[in-house]
C-alpha cells in the first residue's frame, strides 16, 4: 500500500513536471511576447524590462529558473497585471472554479446513481424510456446551449414570479451557484446514468442476487445492499476522469454565467500572451487532475476490496 | 482380417456438407446485426442527410455565405419580407402630416407620420415648467412593465419632436417620452407609446437590389418582395441555411478527419508498443500517460496560439493538428490492450512459424482483427470532436470569425438569444443532432461489432 502510494506520487511528479516543460517551450515557441504591445516602446525600455524578467537570459536559463520557482511553488508575477503574482491570482479565482466544479461533480454523481438505478429498475417500462430519451438528449446537447437554455428559461421563470427566484449570472452566494453547477454537471450526469444502468442490468443477473434472493431477503434489502453497492464501482472509477472533464469543462460555463473563475482568466491571458499566468495555471490545473486521478484510485480501492494497489 | 478393411472409407455424407446456414463473415454478420438496430439505422440515415446537406446543399442553395442582406438583419424564418417602395427620405422639421392622429397620453405622444424602417417621427405637446429640462427619448424592444428600464436613450431635446433613424428594423418597438426636471433628472411624467415599424424602401435601393428595372415605372406603395432567406438571417444579415451548410464543412471537416488521424495514430503507437512488449512498451505505454495527463482543452488553446492564426487563416488546422497531438493516447492504449490478448492466439503463432515478420503480423492480422473495436472508437470520437470544436469556436479559440462553424455561430447567437432566438437555435440544433446520430451510431456499432459488449445495455 506505502510501497504503491510512493510511486504514485513519484510518477504524479515526473508527470507534472512533463506538463510544466511541454508548457514552458510550448510557450515559448508562440510568436511574440508579453512585452510586445501597441505602445511603443524605445529599445533601451524593452531591454530594461526583458532584463527585469529574465526574457533576455537564454531559454535554458529561463527553463531552469522557471523549474527551481516552481519547485518551491513560486509561479512568477503576472506580466499584463502590475505587481500581482501567479499564486494570488490562482488562490483568488480556483476556488471558484473549484467549488463549481465539485458541486456539479456531486450533482453528476448522485444524479447518476439515482437515475441510472431508476431505469434499471422500470427497465423497458414507461420510466425508464423516458430517462433514457432524456440522457441522450444530455449528451448530444452542447453545454454551452444548455446553459443558455438554462438561463432564458430562468429568466421567464422570474418573470413569471414576479421575483428574482434565481440569480441569472453573477458569483457570490449559494444561489448563484445552483445553475451553473447543474448545467456543467449535466453532460457527466447523463453519461453516468448509462453506465448506472447498464452495471445495474449486469449485476440483475449474477450469482450473489440469485443467492440472496433465495435465502429470502426482502428485494429492497436485496436491492440497497447488494445490487447498488456493487452497481455504483463502475461509476467511480469513471469519476477520476469525469472531475478532469468537468473542471477544464467549466471554463464555457464560467463565460456564459460571467463567474470569476480561473478559466474565464486563463483564456484572458492566453490572449494576453501572459506567460506566467499561462504556464502557472496550466501546471497547476494539471497538478490538481493527477491529484485527483490519485484520490480516486485510493477511493476505489477502499470501497472495493477486491481492488488490490499494486 | 486385413488391414485394408480396418480403415473403408465412409461414404460421403451429402447432408453434413450443407451447413444449416450460409457461413457469413465477420463484417457481413456485423452488418447484419446493425440492419436489425432501428436506431442505428436511423442515425445512419441521418449521417447520410447531413453529409448530404453538407456536400450537395451548397450546390442547390447557392448563396454565399459571407454576403450580408442589409435589408434583413436578423430576421426570423418565414418572417415577411415585403417592402413598400416610398418616396426618398426628406429631412423633417416637426411639421405634421396629414394622416397624423392625436393622441392623449400623458404628454400627448404621437407619431407625426406612419412609422417606417426609414424613419420613425415622434411629436409631443408641450407639458411647461414639468419639462423645465426638456425631454429625454428612449426606446425598448420589450413592452415596458412596472419596474422594466424604459431601454436605449436615443436623445435628450429641448424641441416638441424627434426623429429616430437609429438602425431601425420591422419589428415592435416601445417609445418613451419623459420629460426632464430642472436639473435634467427624470421626472415621472412618462409617455410610452408602442408602434410596428414596416419596412419600406426607395427606388434607388431597389434598383440597386435588382428589384426594380431601370426603366420600370412603379407607384409609390407598390409592395417588393425581397431575397428569400428560409432559415432567416444573423446579426450581419447574412444567410442562415448558406451559413449552416458551410459551418457544417467545418465542423464535419474537424469531427471526422481528427478522430480519423489521432486514432490511425494511436492505432500504429499502441500495436507497436503491445508487439514488440517489454522495456519499449513500459516506455512508450509511459509516455502516452504523460500526454493523457496534459489538460486538454487549456491545450488545445495553447496549440491555437502556438501555431498562430495568420490574416485570412480559417484556424482550422492548428485545430486539427492540436487534436491529433493530445488525443492519440486513447485509442494506444485501447489497441495496445487488445494486441496483447490477440498476440497470443493460436493463429498469431501459425502464421509466425509460417515464416511471417513483424509487420506483416501486424498489418494482416492484429489491425484487422481490432477493426471492430477501432470503429467502435471512431464514431465515439466523432461527436466528441464535433463538441471540441464547437467549445473553443464558442469561447473564441476556434475557427477565426469570418469562416463559420457550428460553434461559431452558437457564439454569435447567444449574444442576440433574447430577441432573435434562431440565431442560436438552428446551429444548437444541427450539433445536437449530429452528435446525436453519431452516438446512436456508434451504440449500434458496438452491439454489432464488439461481442464482449454485447447484451449489456
Amino acid at each position: 500500500m506505502w510501497r504503491y502510494m510512493l510511486k504514485r506520487l513519484a510518477l504524479s511528479v515526473v508527470t507534472i513536471w512533463f506538463i510544466a516543460t511541454a508548457t514552458f517551450f510550448g510557450m515559448h515557441a508562440v510568436p511574440g511576447d508579453p512585452l510586445t504591445s501597441d505602445k511603443a516602446t524605445s529599445a533601451k525600455i524593452r531591454a530594461n524590462l526583458e532584463a527585469k524578467y529574465g526574457l533576455d537570459k537564454p531559454l535554458t536559463t529561463q527553463y531552469l529558473v522557471f523549474l527551481r520557482n516552481l519547485s518551491q511553488g513560486d509561479l512568477g508575477i503576472s506580466f499584463t497585471q502590475e505587481n500581482r503574482r501567479v499564486n494570488d491570482i490562482i488562490r483568488e479565482h480556483f476556488p471558484v472554479s473549484a467549488t463549481l466544479g465539485i458541486l456539479a461533480v456531486v450533482f453528476a454523481g448522485l444524479g447518476g446513481v439515482l437515475w441510472g438505478a431508476l431505469t434499471a429498475l422500470y427497465r423497458n417500462r414507461l420510466p425508464d424510456t423516458i430517462i433514457m430519451f432524456l440522457v441522450i438528449l444530455g449528451i448530444s446537447v452542447p453545454s454551452f446551449v444548455i446553459a443558455a437554455i438554462g438561463q432564458l428559461s430562468l429568466v421567464n421563470l422570474n418573470n413569471l414570479a414576479g421575483t428574482s427566484i434565481l440569480p441569472v449570472g453573477g458569483w457570490g452566494t449559494v444561489q448563484h451557484m445552483i445553475l451553473p453547477a447543474m448545467v456543467l454537471g449535466l453532460s457527466t450526469m447523463a453519461y453516468l446514468t448509462r453506465l448506472m444502468r447498464s452495471s445495474m442490468l449486469e449485476i440483475v443477473n449474477s450469482d450473489y442476487i440469485r443467492t440472496a434472493n433465495a435465502k429470502g431477503l426482502p428485494s429492497t434489502q436485496v436491492f440497497s445492499r447488494h445490487q447498488l453497492p456493487n452497481a455504483v464501482l463502475p461509476v467511480v472509477t469513471v469519476l477520476g476522469p469525469a472531475i478532469a472533464s468537468i473542471t477544464t469543462g467549466g471554463f464555457v460555463v464560467e463565460i456564459v454565467f460571467a463567474i470569476p473563475g480561473l478559466g474565464r482568466y486563463f483564456v484572458q491571458a492566453v490572449q494576453q500572451l501572459d506567460y506566467t499566468v499561462i504556464m502557472g495555471t496550466t501546471v497547476f490545473f494539471g497538478a490538481f487532475l493527477v491529484f485527483m486521478v490519485i484520490v480516486v484510485d485510493l477511493f476505489y480501492g477502499w470501497i472495493d476490496p477486491r481492488v488490490r494497489l499494486d | 482380417m486385413r488391414a485394408a478393411d480396418a480403415f473403408t472409407p465412409l461414404a460421403q455424407d451429402q447432408a453434413a456438407a450443407i451447413s444449416s446456414r450460409p457461413s457469413l463473415s465477420y463484417w457481413q454478420d456485423a452488418w447484419r446485426r446493425l440492419q436489425q438496430n432501428k436506431r442505428a439505422i436511423f442515425s445512419l440515415y441521418l449521417i447520410i442527410g447531413l453529409l448530404a446537406f453538407t456536400f450537395i446543399g451548397p450546390m442547390i442553395w447557392t448563396v454565399d455565405p459571407s454576403s450580408q442582406d442589409v435589408d434583413q438583419i436578423s430576421i426570423a424564418p418565414g418572417a415577411d419580407r415585403s417592402a413598400i417602395l416610398v418616396k426618398d427620405y426628406e429631412p423633417w422639421y416637426g411639421e405634421l402630416s396629414e394622416d397624423f392622429v392625436a393622441n392623449d397620453n400623458a404628454v400627448g405622444l404621437t407619431f407625426a407620420v406612419a412609422p417606417s424602417t426609414q424613419s420613425v417621427r415622434l411629436s409631443w405637446q408641450a407639458q411647461g415648467e414639468r419639462a423645465a429640462g426638456g425631454y429625454r427619448i428612449y426606446r425598448n424592444l420589450f413592452p415596458i412593465t412596472a419596474g422594466r428600464s424604459l431601454g436605449l436613450p436615443l436623445a435628450e431635446t429641448q424641441s416638441l419632436y424627434f426623429e429616430d433613424r437609429l438602425d431601425l428594423r420591422p419589428i415592435d418597438y416601445y417609445y418613451s417620452v419623459v420629460a426632464l426636471n430642472k436639473r435634467g433628472e427624470d421626472s415621472d411624467l412618462v409617455a410610452t407609446l408602442s408602434t410596428t415599424v414596416t419596412r419600406v424602401i426607395t427606388r434607388r435601393e431597389a434598383e440597386r437590389r435588382g428589384l426594380l428595372g431601370a426603366a420600370e415605372q412603379v407607384a409609390y406603395g407598390h409592395e417588393f418582395q425581397l431575397k428569400l432567406h428560409p432559415l432567416g438571417t444573423d446579426y450581419l444579415g447574412r444567410d442562415m441555411l448558406s451559413r449552416l451548410m458551410h459551418g457544417a464543412r467545418v465542423s464535419l471537416f474537424i469531427g471526422l478527419f481528427a478522430p480519423i488521424l489521432y486514432i490511425l495514430f494511436g492505432v500504429l503507437y499502441g500495436s507497436v508498443a503491445g508487439f514488440v512488449g517489454g522495456l519499449t512498451d513500459q516506455l512508450m505505454m509511459r509516455f502516452a500517460d504523460f500526454v493523457v495527463a496534459l489538460p486538454f482543452l487549456l491545450f488545445m488553446i495553447l496549440f491555437k496560439v502556438i501555431f498562430g492564426i495568420g490574416p485570412g487563416e480559417s484556424g482550422i488546422m492548428p485545430m486539427l493538428v492540436a487534436m491529433v497531438v493530445l488525443l492519440w493516447p486513447a485509442a494506444a492504449r485501447l489497441v495496445r490492450g487488445q494486441v496483447l490478448q490477440i498476440r497470443e492466439e493460436g493463429y498469431i503463432g501459425a502464421s509466425r512459424l509460417l515464416g511471417a515478420k513483424t509487420p506483416y503480423l501486424l498489418l494482416r492480422h492484429m489491425i484487422p482483427n481490432t477493426m471492430g473495436v477501432i470503429l467502435v472508437t471512431v464514431t465515439f470520437a466523432v461527436p466528441s470532436a464535433i463538441f471540441t470544436e464547437a467549445f473553443l469556436s464558442f469561447i473564441g479559440m476556434g475557427v477565426a470569425p469570418p469562416t463559420p462553424s457550428w460553434g461559431s455561430m452558437c457564439n454569435e447567437g447567444i449574444k442576440t438569444m433574447l430577441t432573435h432566438p434562431h440565431e442560436l437555435i438552428f446551429p444548437a440544433l444541427f450539433i445536437s443532432v449530429t452528435v446525436l446520430a453519431f452516438n446512436l451510431l456508434g451504440d449500434g456499432l458496438r452491439d454489432a461489432l464488439d461481442a464482449r459488449m454485447r447484451n449489456r445495455e
